[in-house]
């Protein structure tokens, strides 16, 4: 299983051909208690850096774009009855959505979990 | 090119706690021209921690100005809708600026010093409000902007225990009851301390100097009952607290009646009238208005923000000024200008988000109970 971020604080683990994305634990933080999350429906066809979710903290709501392109397979309904899974494991039990992927090729531009670090001790 | 000059981009100021709130962990954000803190450990827990002990807060970039010269009383009544004549020393009251059509310019809370009158505005409009005045008040009376003040309130149930063991004055303490003001030494330094806030809690506001905030701040953070809490919480407690904030539910687009503001407008004053705006904001105290500042509960977790519109039917019938998530009641709450008619406790609408209609019901604010000390019965 290889796992990925993007510089808009969103994670992908690859299993196979299925990725399952959430955001970091440092995304997290920035957002403060989160509510609700609206995760987009299963066969939804996604196109990278577009609107893929809505995560609305106490204070505000902040979009989620889609770190690749692909079609929605399953989404985490258990963020549905407790939404502030996303804060206590973000970069487990909060996943919000699997996705196939539709090009590979989209995966390369993004960082590792070492540059990742780097990216955001650099914020 | 345009004969406007450029747009420059104020510089965000820093306050004089600004050290201190970094030092505490708090994540700082630009917020009426200054860097503020949002939040410490987290909104909600923050949020909890007010309505079950004592939070303090940072107000120091709201205004405080005081007022003072011959004829104050008449020259102030030609500007505000307040009666100073039940106004007395040693107390506080709300008051609103308002424009010639009505419109509120600021809302703002008025007390009696010793031959003089003390305001406090908020700090997004500070600036307007000083040269509103400036400009609405004869010439021989003066203006003094307390710019070397600090402002901190402390609110909650145990704020008055807390703040109890290091105020001292002429009388104790409890001796204040909601909306009243003294003079009190804290931390060796002169301190004005008035018993008011904006979270809907018991509470105090402390004016004291700019030099001596850190020193304050250290040793009431230093209470077990208190914790430095943000504006994030400070926000989430004055919506379930119901008040209103200006910028937000209160603008020169609103008028104080259709905001429920009327015991803003002294009773005296609602006949005399004299002040700006009067026409309007009497006319509107004896016909109504045809829209009106709601509290609305929604179904489900999903929060309604500012801008949202409010439906009954097919038909708009209103804008959402403030809304959030509720951590007392557990449920998303908003606040809202409807169609009058659509404006009764109890009516069912829907709210708008995100192409999404949202069922909601027009509920009795506060959301959550005020807890003002009133005094021992």
């Amino acid at each position: 299983m290889a796992r990925y971020f993007t510089d808009e604080h969103e994670w992908i683990d690859l299993e196979g051909d299925l990725a399952t994305v959430g955001i970091t634990d440092y995304a997290q933080g920035q957002l403060g208690d989160i509510v609700f999350v609206e995760l987009p429906e299963v066969g939804t066809v996604i196109e990278k850096g577009k609107d893929a979710a809505v995560v609305e903290s106490v204070k505000a709501a902040s979009d989620v774009y889609a770190p690749i392109s692909g079609e929605v397979m399953e989404a985490n309904s258990a963020l549905e009855d407790d939404p502030a899974l996303v804060n206590t494991s973000p970069e487990e039990d909060g996943w919000f959505f699997k996705m196939t992927v539709a090009d590979k090729a989209e995966l390369d531009g993004l960082m590792d979990a070492a540059a990742y670090k780097s990216f955001c001790d650099s914020l | 090119m345009s004969d406007n000059q450029d747009f420059v981009e104020p510089e965000t100021g820093t306050l004089p706690l600004d050290a201190w709130h970094r030092a505490q962990g708090a994540r700082m954000v630009p917020f009426a021209g200054y860097w503020m803190p949002i939040q410490y450990e987290g909104i909600v827990s923050e949020h909890e921690w007010t309505r079950t002990n004592a939070g303090l807060f940072d107000v120091s970039h709201m205004g405080q100005l005081i007022l003072s010269g011959p004829g104050l009383d008449e020259a102030v009544e030609a500007v505000l809708p307040i009666d100073l004549s039940t106004l007395k020393l040693g107390q506080q009251r709300y008051s609103l600026l308002l424009d010639e059509e009505g419109g509120v310019l600021d809302d703002l809370m008025v007390s009696r010093w010793p031959d003089s009158l003390y305001l406090v505005v908020n700090g997004a409009t500070k600036w307007d409000d000083i040269g509103t005045l400036r400009e609405a008040l004869p010439d021989d009376i003066t203006l003094n902007h307390l710019d070397e003040q600090a402002l901190l309130a402390l609110q909650g149930p145990k704020a008055a225990d807390a703040l109890a063991r290091h105020a001292t004055g002429e009388y104790p303490l409890s001796a204040l009851t909601f909306m009243k003001f003294g003079r009190f030494t804290l931390a060796g330094h002169e301190v004005t301390i008035a018993r008011a806030g904006y979270t809907g809690e018991d509470g105090f506001e402390i004016s004291l100097p700019a030099s001596a905030a850190e020193e304050a701040a250290t040793l009431l953070c230093g209470e077990p009952e208190v914790k430095p809490i943000g504006l994030g919480a400070r926000d989430s407690l004055r919506l379930e607290a119901g008040l209103p904030l200006y910028g937000h539910d209160l603008s020169p687009d609103t008028s104080p009646i259709e905001a429920g503001l009327v015991f803003g407008i002294n009773k005296r004053r609602r006949t005399d009238g004299g002040y700006p705006g009067a026409e309007r904001i009497n006319r509107e105290i004896v016909e109504g208005t045809a829209r009106k500042w709601v509290g609305l509960k929604l179904d489900g977790r999903l929060p309604a923000r500012e801008g949202a519109e409010v439906f009954a039917g097919s038909a708009k019938v209103g804008t959402v000024t403030s809304g959030g998530f509720s951590p007392t009641l557990g449920q998303p709450i908003a606040m809202a200008y409807v169609v009058s008619a659509h404006a009764d406790e109890g009516t069912a609408l829907e709210i708008e988000v995100r192409n999404k209609r949202l069922a909601a019901v027009v509920a009795a604010t506060p959301f959550v109970p005020h807890r003002y000390y009133r005094g021992s019965k």
